[in-house]
């Protein structure tokens, strides 16, 4: 049973659960539970570099006559987009330590804003690939015939590793909605305020994923 | 049983099993205690339908030209291997005593993330439901491996079912490991410091990081696997320029680490049972601390030994060989170590430490035989044949099913409040022993003289060692069927336990009630010992080893 010295303190944090001893071991328990996650996500996604990084060891003259058929400027757009919400996301995490609700729900709502931007041009560009038959499958097709099995492969990885990258970026939009919808409520103060904290951590992480993607997908051919 | 301490009833008391009753108290529970008991029944279920796969390849290789088409033996290996490693062997003593014991042995109240505990759960049954249905549906025939491109190209039976299995409940086992390692860097009681801690502690922690790890790159692998099985892009496919080895990589890098999942939770219990029934501290605390980190660490860089044969360059298999032999190193200092410490202990010879001997004796053949397999010229001759089976279910089972067995029957008492029958467990473990050694080296012998694995037919010459692993396996099931039978009974219907009736030392039988209330102790445990410390020493010595 919690001992009474507990049970005082949880009548004064009401959201500190009856397991934790105080507020601080609570907070370092998610902080450190939230980046052993993150650990997790960049195995995940290790996965995939490490597969991209052998057939790019493999093929590098397919590889590159591939990522001409990028769109570069909806890639580097999307990334000023990216890079831009994890700014707001920051301003979103500090509004709560300030405890200033409006602000908080303001930055957080611009952020998701920039997420569904971000999503909305990588259907234009996923809508581009289907247009060109650049679909890994039956009805792929390839301009240059020598590289057509290794480029149907990079298609594979582009579609795989962008596409993984979009589900996180759905996750991360319907766990800001929820957030949202918890500041508009009330739920977060000054003193307490860690989801915000943690989904901040998530959404940066996934940014990071998409400044390595941007490159090693779109830019490989330019280099000269 | 040893002699106890005179304790009151356990009945009067309010303990996490009678606090609440009816099924949503337990589907809904957030308590660890309980969720390791839902871990218990689910993996015991999966338990025995991977054993029935073994069944009926047994029965099959009683006879040289077997009983079954090739095509359903194929199935049976690969469903018997899917259902023991990702559904049996990878959560057992993890989630299942880990789950109990470890915030107990910390002096905590809970896993730091209890509601994550419980969906961890719900994704193991969810990742079961879907394997459960690639058998019902016919099985899949590529082995637990999947290896491409059979698995992505030319197999035609459920392969993205099994895999989807697979991958789901690869994430009940992350949050697993993600909850243990905060709760063990955040949630110790007072005076519970890193040096302090019970070694089962460390085992588990150990465990923590490679599921945490590895497991994340099986899952992308088998996305990966599912995506070239839809699409046919040709990633694993070599006729078409892709790279069947990069798979091998990419499912070793996880599934050779996975094996440490395997045994690090077996050596944790040991320690805490060795320990316990030799009334000594352990030899060089520090040094089997800190083997478990090791072989954790090393574990991640040795994959490649399973790619001496496929065409792997030989320079980097030489590398993975050399990493390969110094997995020894720690493995051997745990065994010595354990060894050290029943020189001159009060052994005494109840189940738990039956099973300990049983443990310590067939890890060490299966380790040795590991290092026949990492030289590489002798793992040319013995690759794929029942060498490598024997070697890995003389780890695997002898070891972490053994010390599966000790542990569930030395906690048994605090699990349950309940003492189990000593005769008929004992008569099971010389049983299980007995089984076990009479299926599993024959094959040695067999893989030595060139038997290959996942094979229905063979040579005639084979059938004598094949008929004794046959019967062998058949008094093996016999021993698992006991403690079944006389645990559930004693479940009920066994005398109730004193607090400790072991004498063990460690929080959870010292300071916490038995079976223990929902939040585990009736007072804030303050640390004030090392761990072991079975002689009572006051002061804490340099555990430099």
């Amino acid at each position: 049973m919690a001992d009474s010295e507990t049970i005082l303190a949880a009548a004064h944090e009401p959201e500190l659960q009856h397991h934790f001893d105080d507020s601080a071991q609570q907070l370092e328990s998610s902080t450190l539970g939230m980046w052993v996650f993150l650990v997790t996500e960049v195995m995940f996604f290790g996965g995939m570099f490490g597969g991209y990084t052998v057939y790019r060891n493999m093929y590098p003259e397919a590889f590159a006559s591939t990522s001409h058929f990028m769109n570069v400027t909806i890639g580097a757009f999307n990334t000023a987009v990216l890079i831009f919400s994890s700014f707001t996301m920051v301003l979103a995490v500090r509004s709560a330590q300030l405890g200033q609700k409006k602000a908080l729900i303001a930055f957080l709502i611009l952020t998701l804003i920039l997420g569904c931007v971000f999503l909305s041009l990588k259907y234009v560009e996923y809508h581009e690939k289907w247009v060109d038959h650049h679909i890994p499958g039956p009805g792929f097709h390839y301009a240059d015939p020598r590289y057509f099995h290794q480029a149907q492969i990079l298609f594979f990885l582009y579609f795989a590793m962008t596409g993984m990258h979009a589900i996180h970026m759905i996750i991360g939009a319907g766990l800001l909605a929820a957030l949202i919808v918890m500041a508009a409520r009330n739920r977060f103060s000054a003193t307490w305020y860690t989801p915000v904290e943690m989904i901040g951590l998530y959404w940066h992480f996934v940014d990071i994923v998409w400044i390595f993607l941007f490159p090693l997908l779109y830019l490989i051919g330019h280099t000269r | 049983m040893s002699p106890t301490l005179p304790f009151a009833s356990t009945e009067a008391r309010t303990n996490y099993l009678n606090a609440d009753y009816g099924w949503k108290s337990w589907l809904f529970t957030t308590d660890h205690k309980r969720i390791a008991l839902l871990y218990l029944f689910s993996i015991t279920a999966f338990f025995f339908v991977g054993g029935l796969f073994a069944v009926g390849m047994r029965v099959n290789l009683l006879t040289p030209q077997g009983l079954f088409s090739h095509e359903t033996y194929n199935k049976l290996f690969t469903m018997h291997g899917i259902i023991m490693v990702f559904f049996f062997l990878v959560p057992s003593i993890p989630a299942t005593l880990g789950n109990f014991l470890v915030p107990m042995m910390i002096g905590a109240r809970d896993l730091a993330f209890p509601r994550i505990n419980l969906l961890s759960w719900y994704i193991y049954i969810v990742g079961g439901i879907f394997a459960l249905i690639a058998v019902i549906q016919g099985g899949v025939d590529t082995g637990w491996t999947f290896y491409a491109p059979f698995s992505s190209t030319y197999s035609n039976t459920h392969v993205i079912l099994a895999a989807l299995g697979v991958f789901v409940s690869g994430f009940s086992s992350i949050l697993t490991g993600l909850n243990f390692i905060v709760t063990i860097h955040k949630m110790r009681a007072p005076g519970m410091t890193w040096n302090r801690l019970p070694l089962f502690v460390w085992g588990h922690y150990a465990t923590s990081l490679i599921q945490v790890l590895g497991t994340p790159v099986i899952a992308i692998t088998l996305v990966l696997l599912g995506l070239e099985r839809l699409l046919h892009a040709g990633i694993f496919d070599p006729t078409v320029g892709g790279d069947p080895v990069l798979f091998q990589h990419l499912f070793w890098f996880y599934s050779h680490p996975a094996v440490y999942i395997m045994i690090l939770p077996g050596m944790a219990v040991i320690s805490e049972i060795v320990a316990c029934f030799s009334r000594k501290a352990i030899f060089g605390y520090s040094f089997v601390a800190f083997s478990s980190i090791a072989i954790a660490v090393l574990g991640f860089l040795v994959w490649g030994h399973h790619l001496f044969v496929a065409g792997q360059s030989m320079y980097a298999s030489m590398a993975f060989s050399f990493i390969s032999f110094l997995v020894a190193v720690p493995s051997a200092i745990k065994v010595f170590n354990w060894t050290a410490t029943m020189y001159k202990g009060s052994v005494s010879y109840e189940t738990p430490m039956l099973y300990a001997f049983g443990f310590i004796g067939l890890f060490t053949i299966g380790g040795l035989t590991g290092l026949f397999l990492a030289t590489m010229a002798i793992d040319v001759h013995v690759t794929d044949t029942y060498f490598v089976i024997a070697h890995f279910h003389y780890v695997m089972v002898g070891g972490m099913v053994m010390a599966y067995l000790g542990g569930i029957h030395f906690w048994f008492p605090k699990i349950t409040g309940r003492l189990y029958p000593e005769g008929w467990a004992k008569f099971a473990a010389l049983v299980v022993f007995v089984g076990f050694n009479l299926t599993f080296f024959p094959q040695f012998i067999l893989g030595y003289q060139g038997m290959p694995r996942r094979y229905a037919h063979y040579p005639p010459e084979f059938q004598v060692l094949n008929v004794m692993s046959t019967a062998g396996a058949s008094i093996l099931a016999l021993g698992y069927l006991i403690p079944m039978i006389y645990l559930t009974w004693a479940w009920r219907h066994g005398p109730s336990s004193p607090q400790n009736p072991w004498n063990a030392k460690g929080l959870e039988w010292e300071q916490s009630p038995t079976p223990p209330p929902t939040y585990n102790f009736d007072h804030q445990p303050v640390v004030t010992e090392p761990a072991y410390n079975y002689s009572g020493r006051e002061q804490e010595v340099d555990i430099g080893g």
